[in-house]
């Protein structure tokens, strides 16, 4: 995600197991996808399933989205 | 570097006298021992005390152009000079010495008051245009070197520090309170306020232009930065490189000189880049100085220092910086900055400078800007988190990121992070502020304020500092990103109120020692200006860019440590052991009901409290520094008023009114005597 070669990741790659992200570099992930997409992540939803790869992320937005 | 002083003359004023002229000089004396130099005519007087770097023999002060049209003094460097003179010599101008400042009377003479634009440096001067009748005070844009100037009656005195003002002053100023709020929530005055009344300091990035009817203030330059989002789009490698070739370029301009050069070396990235920098473009062995407070004071860094001057291979020097230190060298240091302080960290920078001059160099680089202009402060790191946590106010994930910080403060216990979250807690409902990111910071320090006496406060009426700030942002300040508003509001209250000055410009001027600050070439703030923020600070890793930029340069152990802060010994100091006389003297509840500026009673209290030697927090600390350092600005200012400032001078009355210049080589005696320092009740010298 941070690095200058977009085929370094794999949409469904951990993050954390490629130790891409670590749990602060979470806080810039959802950083992003409030500011981005207009939505509030709750504690209780900071969990692996929403948003350690990419296509979790995505599904996890889109979620969110259509519940909102 | 240099001391100046000038007086012009508006309509009216009385022309300038030698003797006027020289006792303004002596007050700058530390300055600049090397010569004295003076210029005057009937609607102006120029001073110049000089401390040679560059020509050493023919660059005298004033300069002259060869018409004699244009006159200028001037502190400072202009490192661009080379470049500067080749063009203007193909353009004509007929040079008259080999000194760097002479290219400002050229670009003047071509560009008008356009001519700043082109100088890279760090400068403070007064240009006489005797066709236009105008005299022109400019500053450097980020202000690195001082000017004050105050109208008293008829005329404009300037100077250097303020102290080459008051000589002139008919009667004994007061402490303006504007200011003194200030600096209880920011850490110092902001320009244009200084702690005297009717005295201002000329704002960075400005000049100021005086005809005999008029003065008129011009802005030429501002920190500024794009639209959010509008980021230079280069690739991150990219962008380390080119930020690698400005940092090299501006330590390149930075290393001119006639005398040898060193740098200050902390132990941190910065310094480190520099040095490194530095000793790869010098030919002989560079000196690095550093400052150690002594094995467990909490506060020492001499390990990472000794190792870094080693593996860079200079010549290094440490100064080792007692807490009796501390507490002798305060007064001193407070005659220098001419404002209290609410840290102690200035005084070492002067024992510091002391040490650079012993060696025999006259001019040191040194790493401040860097976290201003590449993101290294944890204020930014609050910052970002702060932010996240306000959209949640409620989570209690979001403040626990707050526990990665602060590494160093050997947290025990659960107490620690729970005072951490109330402390970066407040403000979280005002997310929408202007002064956001620094609200915790600012709402703590203005605790001190709690001490003033009533009437301080009732002369506090119109309106509070936050406000005041905020009421001066630019117009874009809505555009820009939240990280980049934290960078300006940085830059403007702490890097040039205090850093450059306090812990900067007036410690390294006690000594006669110039620092230069290769992060604060004009041209790599630009380029940064532009960095995308997440480039700076990378997730929570501050500096990212620099770090990448000089991976190569510095041992990889120096660009993993976490961010030190540089602290001293703070209040518990000036309680250890022995009190000092001066402590004990403008401490007493007497002194401190005669001032008027606290409230003797609560200062009672507070003193109690650390003269028991009980734990301090750094609330009560600033507190303290702040107090006691504003009861010897005063002391020293105020209340001998009229022994230190009234007549100096007198005595040369005589001397220097044969012709229109004059040079003189004499050494004075410095200014600053500590003997006249502890105020004796019995000798009634205040009231």
């Amino acid at each position: 995600m941070f690095t200058d070669d977009p085929a370094a990741l794999a949409d469904d790659d951990s993050f954390l197991e490629q130790g891409i992200i670590d749990s602060t570099g979470i806080m810039e992930v959802i950083f992003f996808l409030e500011e981005e997409f207009g939505i509030r992540v709750d504690d209780d939803e900071l969990i692996p399933e929403n948003l350690d790869s990419v296509n979790r992320i995505a599904r996890f937005v889109q979620r969110k989205r259509v519940a909102a | 570097m240099c001391g100046i002083a000038g007086i012009f003359s508006f309509t009216g004023g009385k022309p300038a006298q030698p003797w006027e002229l020289r006792a303004m000089a002596s007050m700058v004396r530390h300055r600049g021992p090397d010569s004295i130099g003076f210029y005057r005519n009937r609607r102006v007087g120029l001073a110049h005390a000089r401390l040679s770097i560059i020509d050493p023999t023919g660059g005298q002060q004033p300069l002259h152009s060869p018409d004699r049209g244009l006159s200028l003094i001037c502190n400072g460097e202009i490192f661009n000079y080379r470049e500067l003179r080749r063009d203007l010599l193909a353009w004509g101008y007929d040079f008259q010495t080999e000194s760097d400042s002479e290219v400002i009377l050229a670009l003047y003479r071509r560009y008008g008051l356009d001519f700043v634009h082109r100088l890279n440096g760090q400068f403070a001067l007064a240009l006489w245009d005797v066709r236009e009748e105008r005299l022109v005070l400019a500053r450097d844009r980020v202000g690195i070197l001082p000017l004050f100037y105050s109208r008293q009656g008829e005329r404009l005195l300037f100077g250097s520090e303020v102290k080459a003002l008051l000589p002139l002053f008919d009667r004994t100023p007061r402490l303006n309170p504007v200011a003194l709020d200030q600096l209880m929530t920011f850490w110092a005055p902001l320009a244009p306020e200084t702690m005297f009344e009717g005295v201002h300091s000329l704002l960075p990035g400005h000049m100021l232009i005086v005809t005999r009817d008029e003065t008129r203030l011009r802005a030429y330059w501002d920190w500024h930065f794009p639209d959010q989002g509008d980021w230079r789009g280069q690739s991150e490698a990219h962008l380390a490189e080119e930020l690698r070739e400005w940092l090299s370029d501006a330590v390149r301009l930075r290393l001119r000189a006639d005398v040898s050069i060193g740098t200050y070396l902390s132990g941190g990235l910065d310094s480190s880049a520099l040095t490194a920098l530095a000793a790869a473009q010098s030919d002989d062995r560079l000196n690095s100085f550093s400052i150690g407070f002594g094995e467990g004071s909490g506060y020492d860094e001499t390990p990472y220092q000794s190792m870094l001057a080693e593996s860079l291979g200079t010549l290094h020097h440490t100064v080792v910086c007692q807490p009796t230190d501390i507490v002798s060298r305060f007064p001193e240091a407070i005659w220098h900055t001419e404002a209290p302080v609410l840290r102690t960290a200035p005084v070492p920078m002067c024992h510091l400078s002391a040490r650079v001059r012993g060696t025999g160099c006259k001019a040191v680089l040194t790493g401040e800007g860097a976290d201003e202009v590449l993101g290294g402060y944890d204020l930014f790191k609050e910052m970002k988190i702060r932010r996240f946590w306000a959209r949640q106010r409620h989570s209690v994930w979001r403040p626990l990121l707050l526990r990665r910080l602060y590494p160093y403060l050997n947290l025990n216990g659960q107490r620690a992070p729970a005072y951490l979250e109330q402390f970066f807690g407040m403000g979280l409902a005002r997310a929408d502020s202007p002064l956001f990111s620094h609200l915790p910071r600012w709402i703590t320090t203005a605790r001190c304020k709690l001490f003033f006496s009533e009437s301080l406060q009732a002369e506090l009426t119109g309106g509070d500092a936050l406000g005041g700030l905020q009421a001066s942002l630019p117009q874009d300040w809505e555009r820009w990103h939240s990280f980049n508003q934290a960078q300006y509001l940085e830059a403007k209250t702490l890097l040039s109120g205090y850093l450059l000055s306090a812990q900067g410009d007036r410690m390294l001027m006690a000594n006669a020692v110039e620092g230069r600050f290769p992060f604060l070439d004009h041209r790599l703030i630009d380029f940064a200006a532009g960095v995308s923020p997440h480039l700076k600070m990378k997730v929570l890793n501050e500096k990212y860019l620099l770090k990448r930029a000089v991976a190569d340069l510095v041992p990889a152990d120096i660009c993993r440590r976490p961010k030190q802060p540089y602290r001293a010994p703070d209040g518990p100091a000036f309680f250890a052991g022995d009190e000092a006389d001066y402590v004990r003297e403008l401490l007493s509840e007497e002194t401190l009901q005669r001032y008027g500026y606290f409230d003797a009673r609560r200062v009672m209290h507070l003193l109690s409290k650390a003269r028991q030697g009980r734990a301090i927090g750094a609330k009560d600390n600033m507190a303290l520094v702040g107090i006691l350092s504003t009861q010897l600005w005063h002391c020293l200012f105020i209340e001998n008023f009229q022994q230190r400032f009234s007549g100096a001078g007198h005595d040369s009355r005589n001397h220097l009114d044969t012709g229109e210049t004059d040079v003189d080589n004499r050494k004075d005696q410095t200014a600053y005597s500590g003997e006249l320092l502890v105020h004796r009740r019995s000798g009634g010298l205040g009231g």
